[in-house]
């Protein structure tokens, strides 16, 4: 009994396993779906994008340029202090 | 100029399919070549510091990675705001994507080890940054030789006048300020071994 079981089973899944998951396709969740598409709320305007662009790189190269100018002073301050030191 | 670069840009055209994002375009174009021009400054002076014995040679490779880094995280955020609206998707695991985020990475790592690893890194370090040399010349031509949703490398030379001045106008200010930066960044790296000599000196006095 149980030999012919489990040949029976895979000639079950073969035969009707495709024909159910065809019946009732699963979304992908890595599906393409156009933005034009998209349901409203997914929407993002554009205005908000260019926006976030702009203002990231101002705020990158400003905080770059205050790091800098710290790391700069720290390092003339260390350096006048050593030669002070020194003299 | 970087201040008047907004205004310059308000005043070109849209483009035809992608309307205002585009206009992502004129920031995000300057600073990814800057991007691989400062991975390509920082593999030569590496080169020159582990095989030409230059001590000169590091500072430049440190500043220049420090400018990879800034302009990356510019380029790799600005990218993905631009092909959400462009593409419909935030990211896309493409040769293009993938090889300048694994450049970035590999800056930024470059950049803990010559903060963290101690003696010996500058060595290590200068290793890095070859790595990432080899890489440019593969994320520059990445977008002719695979399929990928990023445009390829001849759209710049057919922009019209229109766009192509604001974009060279842009360009232009990112290099001068990437000229400023990386020179103060080489000058403190300079001030810094000399720091670290005078300590020594005192140490062994």
């Amino acid at each position: 009994m149980t030999r012919h079981a489990l040949p029976l089973l895979l000639f079950g899944l073969l035969a009707f396993g495709p024909r159910e998951a065809n019946a009732q396709p699963q979304p992908s969740a890595d599906e393409f779906v156009p933005v034009a598409e998209a349901p409203p709320g997914e929407q993002i305007p554009a205005i908000n994008l260019v926006g976030a662009a702009y203002g990231f790189v101002w705020v990158v190269l400003v905080g770059y340029v205050w790091t800098l100018g710290r790391r700069m002073s720290q390092a003339e301050r260390d350096l006048a202090e050593l030669e002070r030191r020194r003299s | 100029m970087l201040a008047v670069a907004p205004w310059i840009i308000d005043g070109a055209p849209y483009e035809s399919t992608m309307g205002l994002v585009q206009k992502i375009f004129y920031f995000h174009m300057p600073s990814a070549w800057l991007f691989l021009i400062a991975a390509l400054v920082a593999g030569v002076a590496s080169a020159r510091f582990l095989f030409g014995r230059a001590p000169s040679a590091d500072y430049w490779a440190v500043a220049a990675a420090e400018m990879a880094v800034v302009f990356g995280i510019i380029t790799l955020v600005t990218g993905p705001l631009w092909a959400r609206k462009a593409w419909g998707l935030w990211w896309v695991w493409d040769a293009r994507l993938t090889s300048s985020l694994i450049l970035w990475l590999i800056f930024v790592a470059y950049l803990l080890l010559r903060r963290f690893g101690g003696p010996g890194s500058d060595k290590l370090g200068a290793g890095m940054a070859l790595f990432g040399l080899v890489n440019v010349p593969f994320i520059f031509v990445s977008v002719n030789v695979w399929r990928t949703l990023h445009p390829q490398t001849s759209v710049v030379p057919t922009l019209p006048v229109e766009m192509g001045a604001p974009l060279w106008f842009c360009l232009t200010a990112f290099l001068l300020l990437f000229l400023a930066l990386m020179s103060m960044r080489a000058g403190l790296a300079r001030q810094r071994a000399r720091i670290e000599a005078l300590y020594l000196s005192e140490e062994e006095a």
